[in-house]
């Protein structure tokens, strides 16, 4: 018997779910590198929308107090807020995020500056041809990209 | 390329002076309302990104050069830290804003945060403008004219 | 509201000690780049990392008796604030990457000189300082979100310096850019299972994590976590099928800056997983015991064969040891995964004791590169001859790699077939002696091409100028000492050991 309720009651981890392994199978499947990184971006924003959705209190809103004119802080107990927490976790993520996207589009242009492409196959039998020198010059077994 | 986009022009010199005044808005206000060190450098780098990109980057590095770009970058970094050390020289522990003002413990922290903000805002100023000098100061592979 | 509106006692230096000891990395890294000259940014660096490591040896003397210090950041008393919590296992394990980062240095200024652009060394003494904060910081705090912050300081700033390797070799980069991937995912893996660990108990604090975990019990929120969270850990640690990424980024990057990654990195990643498993987590709960037994015991003993049967093939000296690092990672997890004291403190006192080793190895195959150009085997012809010292530090490392008594190597694989014993896996221990075999094999090589080869004819090479040398040559007499004298390594990962399972039987009572 399917529980629709359990179903549509964890909608966020559906999607999340569904978010996340897009994002993970951008990155194994595709061979350009700068659409791994955002397929890499895709996986990361899932865990972003996950860590925000587990924040949400029902019925909360924003969870700010309001401050009289003297600056004393005027909780209102009829309300409830939202958990702040993991929004401000996340803050941090997205931070780390932007500087991993653009640390990799940085190794790209670098990559794409030696090797004149930036598609994995292209790049993996120029380095094969390198280690095949390498193997030539210094003898056998190099073992390679393994 | 002189004559070339003139709307887009002066629109650009009047909008970057507004968009640095709401960036230190954004900064300063954020013990009170939504904002800080995070919102308010983004958008201060995006109005340097903004005139780099319709005056070109070498007038953008004429105004803020590059060197200047890094060391904000560090500055912002020293500036929170220090913030934390300032706390310990006072006795109190790392970060502890009550430093600032032992008998209003709650004055303290507006000034720590304030500092710490101002810190932040800094920085992420610093590396928006450095990541964009950094990817738009890159040779193109492909002139304009060969497209 | 804070700590202050209660009487406030003025601290003291002393009272600081766990923020110092990353606030001081912490701060060098942005001065360095403010002032920007070369030889000063050099200074600041190895400064400030000889502060933290004189910090790290008076934390462990503080808490070898088995004591914990806590310190709370912002004066927010945990488990809402955040908290640095030392004992002797991370007291220990920062002592280790302290020491390394300010052992490194002096040879860094070499070796960087000779492998890097010059207009990049102040960024790179910056980043280096910047990954040894990371580190320092995961290993320090006691709040699990701010693993993942240090960890991603340290990480984002190890791809940039193996990166740094593609003056010599283009192919720094795509390491760099496959150990980002690898890295990245890791790293988010980990955020999944803390904000797993968050909707189940929420709480942050390491120490409150482990109890509301014990007053509830396994669950699948739990369950998952845990699952998250050690193949998050795993990717950085390199644990065997996750260790794609390590040979190239080992290989490519600039000598310094294996040395310093091969000591410090995957031992910080093990740390943070002891650390799970045995202080947030406890293995009470039937699904970790069964990951130790059925994924960690299996893996762990094809890294140590698998791993250095292809280190016997490899032509590279530096892709060999790299290979030889991940099977020796086999042997800490098979630690682990004994569950006992013995096993426990056997896989922290290998974490020390290999993390010297290879240091002292890869120090000296840096030194080697700088005269032959090369680490492939046959250009490193009779060069132990050449440098009598150079060759003298990779006998020392290569005797400790194998476990040969009398070396810090030794040790740990001793203390690791006791537990095998203790727990009457008489098959494991048979297998830490074959693969000990494995070891001897391509250590051999090592000597063979230094030692037993004749010297291309003109060589000049001779031993490296001092500030090289030095570094070497007090690594190659660890690797010895550490053999001979046990009390500062296995003494305090025994109180370690003893700290994680008190900590968990506490909880198995609840």
């Amino acid at each position: 018997m399917i529980n629709v309720d359990f179903i549509i009651g964890h909608m966020n981890y559906w999607l999340f779910i569904v978010l996340m392994m897009t994002g993970l199978y951008i990155v194994v499947a595709r061979g350009n590198l700068v659409k791994k990184i955002v397929g890499l971006n895709i996986f990361q924003t899932s865990v972003f929308m996950f860590y925000i959705s587990i924040g949400k209190v029902t019925g909360g809103t924003a969870p700010i107090y309001p401050v009289d004119s003297q600056g004393h802080i005027q909780v209102d107990p009829s309300l409830t807020y939202s958990n702040p927490l993991p929004h401000v976790l996340i803050l941090t993520a997205i931070v780390v995020g932007i500087a991993t996207t653009s640390l990799a589009l940085a190794l790209i242009i670098r990559i794409r500056e030696e090797y004149d492409t930036i598609e994995e196959d292209d790049i993996l039998k120029i380095e094969r041809e390198l280690s095949a020198q390498d193997s030539k010059a210094h003898g056998s077994a190099m073992g390679g990209r393994a | 390329m002189h004559h070339h986009h003139i709307i887009l022009r002066v629109v650009t010199k009047m909008l970057v002076g507004t968009i640095i005044l709401f960036a230190f808005y954004v900064q300063f206000h954020g013990d009170f309302s939504p904002g800080g060190g995070f919102q308010a450098g983004v958008i201060m780098a995006v109005a340097f990104i903004l005139y780099g990109i319709v005056f070109g980057l070498n007038k953008a590095k004429q105004v803020f050069p590059a060197w200047v770009v890094h060391k904000l970058v560090a500055l912002g970094v020293l500036v929170y830290a220090g913030t934390g050390v300032a706390s310990m020289l006072l006795g109190y522990n790392y970060l502890d804003y009550g430093a600032f003002n032992p008998h209003h413990p709650s004055h303290g922290q507006h000034w720590g945060i304030l500092a710490v903000e101002l810190g932040v805002g800094i920085t992420v100023t610093g590396v928006m403008v450095a990541i964009y000098y950094a990817f738009a100061g890159r040779p193109p592979p492909m002139k304009d004219e060969d497209w | 509201m804070s700590a202050t509106e209660v009487h406030h006692v003025a601290k003291t230096l002393m009272d600081h000690l766990p923020i110092l000891q990353v606030v001081i990395p912490l701060m060098s890294a942005p001065l360095i780049v403010m002032i920007g000259n070369r030889n000063l940014a050099w200074l600041i660096a190895f400064a400030a990392s000889a502060a933290s490591f004189v910090i790290a040896c008076l934390l462990l003397s503080d808490v070898i008796d088995g004591s914990v210090i806590s310190y709370h950041i912002g004066g927010w008393a945990p488990p809402l604030g955040i908290e640095y919590r030392i004992d002797a296992l991370n007291a220990l394990v920062l002592l280790l990457i302290s020491g390394i980062g300010t052992i490194v240095l002096p040879y860094a200024y070499t070796s960087v000189k000779a492998e890097i652009p010059q207009r990049l060394h102040t960024l790179f003494y910056a980043l280096y300082m910047l990954c040894l904060t990371g580190l320092l910081g995961m290993v320090a705090t006691g709040d699990a979100f701010n693993v993942f912050v240090f960890l991603e300081i340290s990480s984002l700033s190890t791809y940039v310096l193996v990166s740094l390797g593609a003056n010599k070799d283009t192919r720094a980069l795509t390491a760099a850019y496959d150990y980002l991937i690898m890295g990245t995912i890791g790293a988010t893996f980990f955020v999944i299972g803390l904000g797993m660990l968050y909707m189940a108990t929420g709480t942050l604090n390491m120490a409150d994590l482990a109890d509301r975990i014990a007053e509830q019990g396994a669950n699948r929120t739990v369950q998952a976590a845990f699952t998250f969270i050690v193949v998050g850990m795993g990717l950085k640690a390199a644990m065997y099928p996750l260790h794609h990424w390590l040979p190239n980024a080992y290989t490519y990057a600039p000598s310094a800056v294996t040395t310093f990654l091969a000591a410090t990195a995957t031992k910080a990643a093990i740390y943070v997983l002891l650390r799970f498993m045995f202080s947030v987590f406890n293995p009470g709960f039937h699904f970790e015991d069964w990951t130790l037994y059925l994924i960690f015991i299996p893996f762990a003993l094809l890294a140590m064969f698998a791993a250095s049967f292809v280190a016997v093939f490899q032509t590279n000296l530096k892709r060999m040891l790299a290979f030889s690092s991940i099977a020796q990672i086999g042997y800490m997890l098979l630690g682990i995964a004994m569950l006992n004291a013995t096993g426990l403190s056997a896989s922290i006192v290998h974490l020390v004791n290999h993390g010297i080793t290879k240091a002292a190895l890869f120090m000296g195959a840096g030194a080697l590169i700088l005269y032959s150009g090369s680490a492939f085997f046959d250009n490193l012809n009779g060069l132990g001859r050449k440098m009598p010292l150079t060759g003298a530090t990779m006998v020392a490392g290569g005797l400790s790699l194998i476990g040969v008594p009398g070396t810090a190597g030794f040790i740990s694989k001793w203390v690791l077939v006791q537990a095998a014993f203790e727990n009457g896996w008489w098959i494991i221990a048979v297998a830490i002696m074959l693969s000990s075999l494995l070891a001897v094999i391509y250590v051999w090589r090592m000597f063979e091409v230094l030692y037993l080869t004749a010297p291309d004819e003109g060589c000049t090479a001779t031993d490296p100028p001092l500030p090289m040398l030095i570094p070497m040559l007090i690594l190659a007499v660890s690797c010895i000492w550490f053999g001979f004298d046990t009390e500062l390594t296995l003494g305090s990962a025994q109180v370690a050991a003893d700290g994680l399972l008190a900590g968990s039987a506490g909880m198995m009572a609840h």
